[in-house]
Order: structure tokens, then C-alpha cells, then sequence
């Protein structure tokens, strides 16, 4: 019986929040949360492991009580359990700061249940660093795989893994020690649209719920805002380039233009290597 | 910890295909500007198998030493042995700044490296600082999806770290006079230390052209409607012998892969040409495309950014423009390919006459 957990972020979809122009800071109202779309096919994948080996799912997401509603999506995709830590203590956290946190409550859910995989998506689309997989790792000791674009295998009894990691014009095939982590692509799989017994079963799911005074030999001082080494000194808007030549005339003279804007540099035009 | 002990500005020297990747000499030029103002030196740390006479070239491109880990242990990019090595290095040598470049290697190793030691790390960095006086690395990057710039600063430890995109800083030219120090270090290291094993490579077997290597790209985004409308970015491409690019929306939208996203969390592409169709032009995308030579936006909104940061811009409905460049671009090229087969003619005939 496989344990697999996948950590989770509900995040301010960035896509339609706006940036306030005074403070130069994310307008929160402005952006539903959502669950963080890299997330989804971690999640994705955990439970069809699980349909593949067997065993049991469990999420954790560290974040202000309506992160619930993220956990809820995750057991939507097929989660069994949800495991949320929230205090004051963490808010503020940089990467290194959150990898600590997880990894004391990954502690704590192993003593529950050992842990025989963790997933992560490939980065959060807030924070869009792809770092704190890696961090819980290293933390944990245990094999940080990144990129990974496929599970080839999970052998429980032999303890290895074998994945597919990408590269830039390939894959490599690597074998880890079970327990590792899992940061996984996008394109590992398709999230299909849940089942009814999952809506409904999400619908009504509470998680377990910690605080920080609920974790067991944790140092304070690494903890949020205080335990993070990166400060963001200012935000800024970038200096507004000064702007194209704007072509004008019917669309057709305008297509006709550009063409020989484009002639009138015909070198542009040689392209060494041609598309498929 | 005391400040005083960290010194200099390192590069982490990735190999690529038998040489040092390109964001690795970038990088040596970007380290080269910091250095100096802090009056300190620049080394690079190279890693892998055999890799020992590529050290010289990173003094040509900048450095004033490199520390070499050169073992067969090195041999495939394992996070545990590369990081073991850096952490060594690091504790021996003290550098004050640590600069890897942000590719998948390079920021794996990087998280693996700021959790151990530990320090902060700041990802995908687009701009680099340093304070004279304090040593202090102003790291900036896109933030909050990508409308609005960040400066990160690590105050309480050394060294401080970051991830630098590719294609943002310039290599210095190659200078073949450039004397420098080459340091062979090692750790004692087994092959059972390590966790994992590459068991196989498997490369592409059918090349594409990788946009980032395109002389010509076509981008398109959510501007195309639809993936039906986004086949013209295809055709237009292919008219052009161009690589296919996208805006991050399109790509979340699935109408094509990741593959072809340009920008922050994409590709950084700098074509010869660059078309950004239907694309609103948010920094997240600006920054992965503006350094290209000539940049064409067409979009029917005239308020869009992207018009501020093009050469030229058309304001219209792509949907009709597209297939009126389509037929233009493929008419000329069209008359050229039968000039030039004329002209072929034109010499046999010639030669026939002689």
C-alpha cells in the first residue's frame, strides 16, 4: 500500500489579478484563489499511482483557513485526505521558510502513515519558483527529482522508483530510492473532469487542521516572515518602453506595408533551419 | 556568520553538449560587471566527467579561476553529487554571490544547494546588482505573474544566490589572452552515496526546431480566439519557416505545449524576427521576447502594451490580417524561389552558349 503525498497551494489566479498601481502590490480582491493549476496534475498523478499500485492519497497545503477550498478541489480530482497547517507563525514565508514548515508536517503525517512518495507540481504561478519541492527534499533527505514527465515505475516492495525526467531535447530515464520527490510537468497527464462521487464527497470534507503548537520540534525562528532569508525590497514598474511605429490604412494596405518594411531587410527573411 | 569571510562573485559552470552552456559565459559577463564593483574576483565552479579543459575557456569569457570537480561520479547531472560538491566548494572558498543559470539543472541544484547551506535563492532573475560598499545582490525578476518587476534582497546570510534567465545577460567577448587559475578540488564521494542513477538519455529522435534557436518566430495568443484561429499562427509560421510561439493563456488553454510558451516561466527567445499576434504583451511575456531584432505586433486592442514594446504595430482584428500576411509573405518569397530559378536557367543558358 503506497502513501502518496502531493503538496498543494491555493494561489491568486494571476491571470486576471490586478496589480494595484499604488502600492505596486497584488490586488487580492481582484483574483478568485484557485488551486494552483501545476498542483492539479500533481494530484492528478498521485491518484492514478494509486490506481496503478494501490494505496492512499493524502494532500497538504500550508495557507489562511479558506485554503480548505483547495484541498477540496484536491479531493475532487480523487484525494483521500487533506492536511492543512495555518497559524500567523507562517505567513510571509519565502521558499526555504515554507519547505520547513511542509517538511515538519510531512513529519508528522508520516508518523501517522509512513510516506513512500511526496509530488509536487513544477512551481506555484504566485511565487513561479519551482523551489520548494526541492526544498522539502533536501530537507527530508530524501531524492529530489524534478521535471519529472513520467512514472514509469513505483516498486514498493524492491523501494525504487524509475521516471522520466525532461530535458531540453530529450528525457533521461533515472532510478531513486523510494521515498523520493516528485516535482512533475504539466504535461505528465490530463485532469478529467471529477466524478460526481468525488464532487459530492469534497463537498462535505473537512481536513485535519494544525497549527503551529500542533507540530512536534519545531524552531520558531524558521518560521513565516522572521525564518526567511529573501526580502522583497521594493516592487516597481518597469520603465515603459517608448513604443513602436504604428502602420495605418485598410488592413490589406497595412499587410502590404509590413511586407515591405520586412523586403527592405530581406537578410531577416534566411532562416537557417525550417519547421516542421 | 561573519561577511567579512565572503568573497568574490561565483558562476555555476553548466556543461552542455561537450561545452559550457551559454547562460553559464552570459553569466560570467554578468559576474564580471558585479565583481568589479565590489573589487573582488570571479570564479566559476565546473562540474562532470572530463571536464577540465573547458575551464579555460571560462577564464577567456571572464573568469579569474575555476574550481573543478572532474570524476567519473559526475559524469550524468545528479542533484546529489553536484550539490555535495557545491556545498564543499562553498564552505571552502566562501564566495559572497553565487549566480547559476535558470535552466531545469541549474535550478534544481540551486534549491538543493540554498535549503543545505542555508540561504535565500531568488529564482529566474532578469536584472543584477550588488551594493559597493555592502556587497548586498539586488536580484529582480518579474513578480505576480509577470505585470510588475521585484527586488529581492538576502540580508541575513551568505552566500546570497540566484537563478539568472538565459539569453538576459551578455557574455563578454571571448578573449584568448586571458590567464586565469585553474583549481582541481575534489570530495571524497561513492557511487552508494548517491541515491539515484541515470539509467538512459534518451534524445528527441524527430529535431524540432526549438524556438529558442528559431531565426524566425510567430507567436500567437488568446487574441487568435480559438485553436481554430491559432492554426493561422501555424500557417504563418510555416510560410515563414518560422518556430511557433505562444502567450502563457494560450498554452494553459491547451492549444498547444509547453513547449512553445515564451516568457518568464517559457522560453526567452531572441529571433531575428518576432511576430506577436493577439498577444496583449504582459511582462511575464515581454521578458522572454524583447530583445529580438525586429518585433511585429498586430492586435485589435491599440491600449495593449505590446504596442509599446514592438518596432512595428498593427491594430486590427488578426483573424483578417493573418491570412492577408500569409498571402503577401508567401507571394514574395513565392516570386523569389522562381527569380532565383529563372536566373538558375538564365546561367545554364549561358553556359550552353559558352
Amino acid at each position: 500500500m503506497l502513501h502518496i503525498v502531493a503538496c498543494i497551494k491555493q494561489v491568486p489566479d494571476t491571470k486576471i489579478a490586478k496589480i494595484n498601481p499604488k502600492t505596486n502590490t497584488i490586488d487580492r480582491s481582484s483574483a478568485p484563489a484557485i488551486l494552483n493549476p501545476y498542483d492539479t496534475h500533481a494530484v492528478e498523478e498521485a491518484v492514478r499511482l494509486r490506481a496503478r499500485y494501490g494505496g492512499v492519497v493524502s494532500v497538504l497545503t500550508m495557507g489562511p483557513p479558506p485554503a480548505v477550498k483547495a484541498i477540496r478541489k484536491c479531493i475532487e480530482i480523487g484525494a483521500d485526505e487533506g492536511y492543512m497547517i495555518t497559524d500567523r507563525a507562517f505567513a510571509g514565508a519565502d521558499t526555504l521558510a515554507t519547505s520547513y514548515a511542509l517538511t515538519k508536517a510531512l513529519e508528522k503525517i508520516a508518523l501517522e502513515r509512513p510516506i513512500d512518495l511526496i509530488v509536487c507540481g513544477k512551481m506555484t504561478i504566485d511565487g513561479d519558483t519551482g523551489q520548494v519541492g526541492p526544498g522539502i527534499a533536501r530537507r527530508l533527505d530524501i531524492p529530489p527529482l524534478t521535471g519529472v514527465c513520467k512514472v514509469a515505475e513505483i516498486n514498493r516492495e524492491l523501494g525504487y522508483a524509475i521516471v522520466h525526467r525532461k530535458l531540453e531535447d530529450g528525457y533521461e530515464v533515472v532510478r531513486s530510492t523510494l521515498p523520493c520527490l516528485l516535482s512533475v510537468e504539466k504535461d505528465i497527464n490530463e485532469v478529467p473532469y471529477a466524478s460526481m462521487p468525488n464532487v459530492l464527497r469534497a463537498a462535505r470534507y473537512e481536513p485535519h487542521i494544525w497549527a503551529v503548537a500542533d507540530l512536534a520540534d519545531i524552531d520558531r525562528t524558521q518560521l513565516g516572515l522572521k525564518g526567511s532569508p529573501t526580502i522583497v525590497s521594493s516592487v516597481w514598474a518597469p520603465e515603459k518602453p517608448k513604443g513602436g511605429t504604428m502602420l495605418e490604412g485598410s488592413p490589406q494596405e497595412q499587410a502590404e506595408q509590413l511586407l515591405q518594411i520586412v523586403l527592405e531587410r530581406r537578410e531577416l527573411l534566411d532562416t537557417e533551419v525550417t519547421t516542421a | 556568520m561573519n561577511f567579512d569571510d565572503y568573497r568574490g562573485v561565483w558562476v555555476f559552470l553548466e556543461v552542455k553538449d561537450g561545452g559550457i552552456a551559454a547562460v553559464s559565459l552570459e553569466l560570467l559577463g554578468a559576474a564580471r560587471q558585479l565583481a568589479d564593483k565590489r573589487a573582488s574576483e570571479v570564479s566559476g565552479v565546473l562540474i562532470g566527467e572530463g571536464v577540465t579543459p573547458l575551464a579555460q575557456m571560462a577564464i577567456e569569457c571572464g573568469a579569474d579561476r575555476v574550481f573543478v570537480y572532474d570524476a567519473a561520479i559526475y559524469r550524468d547531472y545528479r542533484t546529489e553529487a553536484y550539490m555535495r560538491a557545491v556545498l564543499a566548494c562553498v564552505e571552502k572558498h566562501k564566495p559572497e554571490i553565487l549566480l547559476y543559470g535558470a535552466t531545469s539543472t541549474g535550478k534544481d541544484l540551486a534549491s538543493a544547494v540554498a535549503t543545505d547551506l542555508p540561504t535565500g535563492l531568488t529564482a529566474d532573475s532578469t536584472q543584477l546588482d550588488v551594493e559597493a560598499d555592502t556587497g548586498l545582490l539586488l536580484a529582480s525578476r518579474p513578480a505576480f505573474g509577470g505585470n510588475i518587476m521585484a527586488t529581492i534582497l538576502c540580508k541575513k546570510y551568505r552566500p546570497q544566490m540566484a537563478t539568472v534567465r538565459p539569453k538576459v545577460m551578455k557574455a563578454l567577448p571571448r578573449d584568448p589572452g586571458r590567464t586565469g587559475e585553474i583549481v582541481a578540488e575534489s570530495i571524497p564521494l561513492q557511487e552508494e552515496d548517491i541515491r539515484t542513477k541515470v539509467l538512459e538519455i534518451v534524445r528527441a529522435t524527430v529535431r524540432r526546431v526549438r524556438i529558442d534557436e528559431a531565426d524566425i518566430v510567430v507567436s500567437g495568443g488568446k487574441g487568435m480566439g480559438g485553436p481554430a484561429g491559432f492554426e493561422l499562427i501555424h500557417r504563418l509560421a510555416g510560410t515563414l519557416g518560422a518556430a511557433v510561439g505562444a502567450s502563457r493563456d494560450v498554452v494553459e488553454a491547451g492549444w498547444i505545449g509547453h513547449d512553445h510558451q515564451v516568457g518568464q516561466t517559457g522560453v526567452t527567445v531572441t529571433p531575428k524576427i518576432y511576430f506577436a499576434i493577439g498577444i496583449s504583451g504582459a511582462i511575464q511575456h515581454l521578458v522572454g521576447m524583447h530583445n529580438s531584432g525586429l518585433i511585429i505586433a498586430i492586435n485589435n486592442d491599440p491600449a495593449a502594451p505590446i504596442f509599446q514594446s514592438c518596432h512595428y504595430g498593427i491594430v486590427g482584428d488578426a483573424l483578417e490580417i493573418v491570412p492577408m500576411l500569409i498571402e503577401a509573405f508567401g507571394r514574395a518569397l513565392e516570386a523569389e524561389r522562381v527569380c532565383s530559378a529563372n536566373s538558375l536557367l538564365e546561367e545554364e543558358a549561358h553556359a550552353g552558349e559558352i
